[in-house]
């Protein structure tokens, strides 16, 4: 792979008719963090968290009130009981679906379509593809799965307000802006968690009680890594200092604002002090967590854990050391200032090695695919439909670690025959007659494979040979 | 013409299911007449489909790729074994067939070869539009309701005029011809080899016999009939059929092939019910296979192909050729079957005949570079 291909296929998106790298391609990538937008015109007709948000708990009131109104019809005695048992939005479904709720889904499913067709047009109008192809990162970095209704409808918004906002900014701030999401903290349940000595607790009712979800997932996961030194002890006590941390309008607790906003519910907050790897935290509201979340930013095994992943994303699973603890000592060198170690990154020599060396998973085979031949835009439910056919459904990962960062969860005999299946539905459907050698040559330039030249030159139809370049080995890698 | 947004909102919701008819929103056709055009992508094999088995040097050529086990037609050509219902038609005189034909094209590159299968130009890239479009233009008012039965629409029918195109978005599993190239393609590569061989292999344990062939096209044929049938539907089609490009595994590939083109045709009949009897359809490709057998049990690309019209409006029963024969001396370029009819003259024929529009001007719009050929007469019943 040339120098230009490398930026283009491994730091990018893979290329499009009109990408221009030029003579310098560290340059080029340098000058897309610096262009990098947030919220490019590609994603305004979005929705954003808050009208997510509203209308979620549109829902949860019409739904409180038809129950409380069928209670009131029903036996007093009995409705009670019943009433407080569903009052948790847990999705259990009610016998026959009403109106308002199949509205509901109507709604959950169009605000998640929307957003997964606006985040492909996006990569493919893009002219920063590699801060995109950050932000896809850190979106699986803090990553959600869109099971639950109210987290599948918040997801695209998630990712727009709390990762995109901060991709070139500082970690710290990324890191706030991820966890106090509403769609962060219905996701790892943390909404409804309470310490046992807290107001709330003590008032009684149903299933009130610490959830040590978010805790263990900022700090496994979002934040030191696994196996970096926390105990089950630091787990529950960053549980215990997070308590309070909800979205109060979504989860039927007593809320005055607009829905999707982040809110601190004192009285389920577990008073007192607190102590997380070794360091005491005064008793407090909001700010005890956020001391504590403030340390692990800045604690090395953060900056190391974050090194790591990225090196493993741009060098490959051999994770190269001296990459690593590069990007680890710009992290903290910088105090968390992901500009400089995007810039430590491009300048690393690991990430410019010549062979392909990553396996593209579905999402970025996907984008490449469609970017070789300048499509502009895709139908929504269409993408929905393909990344699930090629089993990487959009934010649906199996578990909060997210998406494997790892080829060989990609490369598998029944997810090549899926990608074949699909290169020939796509290359069936362009308008206008391509030559895949052409398109080949400019991708890949002196690095075209003897078979895959000869493939396309023996096929059948320019259709076909468009479906060949989509699944020659030069677009399965980066 | 046609509502295509209502057009693609319906093909989203019918998914593979034939159960609704769309309904199109064509402006009311007052004609009976209809024409479709089924396109053969990568040269389909004249000499198996209409085996000229009298001809001493066919099985010389053919060795154990010569067909034996075809319908008799007449003292020297036998249709191939898998055109059981087009074989019928022949017998009813709706089924006719030229043999040894070409384009103007001489080369043997699937791109340029189908570019002027489609655009009747006399050589590659020397048109923008396609023939059946501009047919568009000479057929009577009430017969220009086209559609392609594809995601897109083919060269052949892209121009001016405005068409349609239609196809179920639930597509089948990725066709057998493309698994084999990428078979090919990855040869080289140690890590997409292993996994694709081990996928080919579940693939072969699970798959079903038969799979594709008679019922994806009579799949095909059916949703034609149904866009074609309506008073106020289509009248002229395209549809595009691939899998041709038998290079190696001819015996068995061809015959499925050969059975889809069956299904299809047969399927297509069926639905159009009455309306067949005032229905031209043309199949073609865009050139022939190599004379003589290649050593992986297939053919490569060659020049004389054959061509059949079939429907109800056509004077068929008969095979129409100049038959060159396949001695040594007598073949093109000493590997080819060499052409002797113009497959422009044939098509311009089959359309003034069809829509009673004057021969001369007929073969200079759809055929401009064909200089002063005249189109074949007497394919349609008057």
């Amino acid at each position: 792979m040339t120098p230009q291909s490398i930026a283009v296929n491994r730091f990018g998106l893979g290329g499009r008719p009109d990408e221009e790298v030029g003579d310098d391609p560290r340059a080029w990538l340098l000058g897309q963090v610096a262009r990098y937008q947030p919220r490019p015109a590609s994603l305004a007709g979005t929705p954003s968290t808050l009208q997510v948000g509203q209308f979620i708990a549109d829902f949860q009131h019409d739904r409180r009130e038809a129950r409380q109104a069928k209670r009131r019809l029903a036996d007093p005695g009995e409705g009670t009981a019943k009433a407080g048992a569903e009052a948790t939005d847990g999705g259990r479904p009610t016998a026959g679906k009403s109106p308002r709720r199949a509205e509901y889904g109507h709604e959950v499913r169009g605000s998640y379509n929307a957003s997964v067709g606006a985040r492909v047009n996006t990569a493919l109008v893009t002219d920063t593809p590699f801060t995109e192809r950050l932000v896809y990162f850190w979106s699986n970095h803090f990553a959600l799965a869109v099971k639950n209704p109210r987290v599948r409808a918040l997801a695209g918004p998630f990712e727009v307000d709390a990762i995109r906002a901060h991709v070139t900014g500082n970690f710290q701030d990324l890191l706030f802006a991820a966890e106090r999401h509403p769609a962060m903290l219905l996701y790892l349940s943390q909404a409804t968690s309470a310490g046992p000595d807290s107001p709330a607790a003590k008032r009684g009712g149903k299933e009130i009680g610490l959830n040590e979800n978010l805790a263990r997932e900022i700090m496994e996961l979002h934040t030191l890594g696994v196996r970096s030194g926390y105990t089950q002890a630091d787990v529950t006590e960053f549980a215990r200092a997070l308590t309070g941390w909800t979205t109060p309008e979504l989860v039927n607790a007593a809320g005055h604002g607009a829905a999707g906003q982040f809110g601190f519910a004192a009285q389920r907050h577990q008073p007192g002090a607190r102590t997380v790897l070794g360091k005491t935290y005064a008793e407090g509201g909001v700010e005890q967590g956020e001391a504590i979340l403030r340390d692990l930013a800045a604690h090395p095994a953060t900056a190391r854990h974050i090194a790591t992943k990225l090196t493993r994303h741009f060098a490959g699973a051999s994770e190269p050391q001296a990459m690593v603890d590069r990007l680890a000592d710009a992290f903290t060198r910088s105090q968390g200032d992901l500009p400089t170690v995007y810039r430590a990154l491009i300048a690393s020599p690991e990430a410019w090695a010549p062979q392909p060396i990553r396996f593209r998973t579905p999402w970025e085979w996907s984008i490449a695919t469609l970017r070789a031949t300048g499509t502009r835009g895709v139908d929504a439910l269409d993408a929905v439909g393909t990344f699930k056919q090629l089993a990487q459904p959009v934010w649906y990962p199996r578990q909060p670690s997210g998406w494997d960062d790892d080829d060989a969860a990609w490369a598998a005999p029944d997810a090549l025959v899926r990608r074949v299946e699909e290169a020939e539905r796509l290359a069936a459907r362009m308008s206008a007659p391509v030559d895949a050698r052409r398109i080949a040559d400019r991708l890949f330039p002196g690095a075209v494979s003897p078979s895959t030249q000869q493939a396309l030159t023996r096929a059948e139809s320019p259709s076909q040979a468009l479906a060949l370049l989509y699944t020659s080995p030069e677009m399965m890698r980066r | 013409m046609i509502d295509r947004r209502s057009l693609l909102r319906r093909s989203a919701l019918l998914g593979a299911g034939l159960a609704l008819a769309p309904r199109m929103a064509f402006a009311a056709a007052a004609t009976e007449k209809r024409f479709v055009f089924i396109i053969q992508r990568g040269a389909a094999d004249g000499l198996a489909t209409l085996a000229p088995t009298a001809d001493p040097g066919y099985a010389r050529l053919r060795g154990a790729l010569a067909e034996h086990s075809g319908f008799k037609l007449d003292g020297t050509f036998a249709l191939h074994a898998s055109l059981a219902n087009t074989a019928q038609l022949y017998s009813q005189g709706e089924a006719l067939f030229a043999h040894a034909i070409a384009s103007p094209y001489r080369d043997r590159s699937h791109f340029d070869g189908q570019n002027v299968l489609e655009t009747g130009a006399a050589g590659a890239f020397q048109v923008r539009d396609g023939w059946m479009n501009r047919m568009l233009g000479i057929v009577p008012q009430e017969g220009r309701s086209a559609i392609a039965v594809s995601a897109t629409v083919p060269l052949a029918l892209r121009g001016v005029h405005e068409v349609a195109s239609y196809a179920p978005t639930d597509l089948p599993d990725a066709s057998d011809d493309l698994l084999a190239r990428v078979t090919a393609m990855y040869a080289g590569d140690a890590q997409l080899h292993a996994l694709w061989s081990e996928a080919m292999e579940t693939r072969r344990l699970t798959a079903g016999m038969g799979e594709g062939g008679k019922e994806s096209g009579a799949a095909t044929g059916a949703l034609a009939a149904t866009l074609l049938k309506p008073a106020n539907g289509a009248r002229i089609a395209t549809i595009e059929t691939g899998g041709w490009d038998t290079h190696f595994g001819q015996a068995h590939r061809l015959a499925i092939q050969l059975t889809a083109l069956d299904g299809l045709i047969d399927a297509l009949r069926t639905g159009l019910g009455p309306s067949w009897n005032d229905t031209v359809v043309l199949v073609a490709t865009e050139f022939g296979r190599t004379a003589a057998a290649n050593g992986t049990g297939g053919t490569d690309h060659g020049t004389g192909a054959a061509a059949m019209l079939l429907g109800g409006a056509v004077k068929g029963g008969r095979i129409i050729t100049d038959w060159p024969g396949l001695s040594p001396s007598a073949l093109y370029q000493s590997r080819d079957l060499k052409p002797t009819m113009q497959l422009d003259a044939f098509i311009a024929g089959a359309v003034a005949g069809h829509y009673g529009t004057d021969p001369a001007r007929t073969m200079a719009t759809l055929f401009p570079g064909a200089g002063g050929a005249r189109p074949v007469e007497g394919l349609i019943r008057s």
